[in-house]
């Protein structure tokens, strides 16, 4: 298939991806147009964060294509493929921050590896980034001080510093408090007016989903399901989709697992 | 019952061969990308003094209790058929070929190795290796190329320290203890030994060297399953990284003599 260049930024056709005898991705199917916040919502274990890895060719799905700006990322040379890895950032769940250095040089970190800025100035840019996301004088001390809250913001500061086209948040309001997670609800919304990334959201928390996506993606059984706008995907006639939406213990999903 | 045990034994083999490959493939990337650029002079240094400086002490505490234990154990059996004069050339001899480098590659693979393995395997547990990749760094290059360059420098350098302090150790017994004639132990000591002894044995260290950081590394690199795994990635690192240095040692002495 040919990718569709001026629509799209992102086209993943036909990906299947295993860990030894578990067959994670069945043949994934998902386009994520130009500036377009893209949530991709599942259970637990459902694929989410490997589909996401594929994306970034962190891993390699067994099959199938994934298309960023037009190129096949899955056949490019190595050093390319590094080159396209500048186009994205990446928020951890858990920020996956280096904690052998310390918050401002984990935030410059790609700055000080791929640029010729001083150290100086790439510490001023940390610390501007870190203030955008509401954090303050933090800059010289080492992750292990942190909150988990802070160090997911931080982790946000770094997927930014190099100012990528491209955000992909690996459950970003997980293991927050409802205030921190909508604060960092409306971070990811402002991120997207201000630098007009595309971006892929992974989560279960429905309210962010609703809240952050234009549109919304339901990955169930290693397939997507269905996709949507939110208000398409609220009124959905899909049962599965309907039952994970509202967090019903009883329903399909529960079924088919418990045949499983 | 046979099926399970024909079962057992071919997948272990596989597993053995698959793994061994799997190393040997991390080595060679590893290698190539030492010559790439940019050379990270300054994760290098800070791994030098990690493996290296770091090392010194415990480097020097075995190499001065095995030069003294073997200048006492050598004293016992050469007096039976009074060659006690050549303590000193059993004692140099012994250090520098085989127990410098092998007893420092044993210690320096517990404390190193295991630091190595713990590091890395919490940094992929935590992600922070797929990080590395997301930020457009080949953590092969950021993580293991320093490591395994640290590895191969320092390692012959402890050793020089523990041959020096080994036969320092053997001399102070045999001539403190044992009361040996202190200008015949350092001629019998000196006179005896040839370079080949002292560069087959650093030889040995580059390899142990190599052995240590790329064992340590992969199975650090290749940590699944959280807490657990990293403790067991490390007790693998430090077990593997022992055997194939004795291993290694055999072949080495056996190709060059």
């Amino acid at each position: 298939m040919i990718p569709d260049i001026e629509e799209n930024l992102i086209e993943v056709h036909d990906v299947h991806k295993s860990f030894g005898n578990k067959h994670v991705l069945r043949g994934i199917n998902l386009n994520v147009k130009h500036g377009e916040s893209m949530v991709v919502i599942g259970g637990s274990g459902s694929g989410k964060s490997v589909l996401i890895k594929c994306v970034i060719a962190i891993l390699k799905p067994e099959q199938g294509e994934i298309y960023v700006a037009g190129q096949e990322i899955g056949s490019l040379e190595e050093k390319d493929l590094y080159e396209t890895r500048k186009k994205f950032g990446m928020l951890f769940q858990a920020g996956a921050l280096f904690d052998s250095m310390k918050v401002w040089e984990n935030v410059g970190f790609g700055l000080l590896q791929h640029s010729k800025i001083s150290k100086e100035e790439v510490k001023e840019i940390a610390i501007e980034k870190l203030n955008l996301l509401g954090l303050y004088h933090i800059e010289d001390l080492m992750p292990s001080e942190l909150s988990g809250g802070m160090k997911k913001r931080v982790g946000l500061a770094r997927a930014i510093a190099m100012e990528p086209e491209i955000l992909l948040y690996d459950e970003p309001t997980t293991g927050l408090d409802p205030i921190r997670a909508d604060s960092i609800n409306e971070l990811i919304v402002e991120m997207r007016k201000k630098i007009k990334v595309t971006s892929i959201t992974i989560t279960h928390d429905m309210v962010s989903a609703y809240k952050i996506g234009d549109r919304i993606a339901m990955l169930y059984q290693g397939k997507i399901t269905e996709v949507g706008t939110p208000d398409e995907i609220k009124s959905s006639s899909n049962a599965i989709v309907q039952q994970f939406i509202q967090g019903k213990a009883e329903g399909p999903i529960t079924q088919a697992e418990a045949q499983i | 019952m046979f099926k399970n045990f024909f079962h057992l034994i071919g997948s272990r083999s596989l597993a053995f061969i698959e793994e061994s490959g799997k190393i040997m493939m991390l080595l060679s990337d590893t290698v190539i990308l030492i010559f790439r650029r940019p050379f990270n002079l300054k994760g290098i240094f800070k791994q030098m003094e990690e493996v290296g400086v770091k090392s010194i002490p415990v480097v020097l505490i075995t190499g001065a209790f095995t030069g003294a234990v073997l200048a006492l154990q050598s004293y016992t059996g050469f007096k039976r058929f009074n060659a006690e004069a050549f303590v000193g050339t059993v004692v140099a001899l012994s250090v520098t070929r085989e127990l410098g480098p092998v007893l420092a590659g044993l210690m320096v693979s517990g404390r190193v190795g295991s630091s190595m393995a713990a590091e890395l395997g919490t940094m992929q547990v935590t992600e922070q290796i797929d990080a590395l990749y997301t930020l457009a760094v080949n953590p092969v290059k950021y993580l293991i190329v320093p490591r395994l360059l640290a590895a191969f420098i320092m390692m012959p350098v402890l050793v020089i320290f523990a041959d020096l302090i080994g036969i320092t150790g053997g001399y102070i017994v045999s001539v403190n203890i044992l009361g040996s004639n202190p200008y015949v132990y350092m001629e019998r000591t000196w006179s005896y030994l040839e370079f080949n002894d002292i560069y087959s044995g650093l030889l040995k260290a580059c390899v142990f060297g190599i052995i240590i950081a790329t064992v340590s590394c992969y199975q650090g690199f290749y940590t699944q399953g959280g807490a657990e795994g990293v403790g067991k990635a490390t007790t693998k690192a430090v077990v593997l990284s022992c055997l194939l240095i004795l291993i290694f040692n055999y072949i080495i002495t056996a190709l060059l003599f």
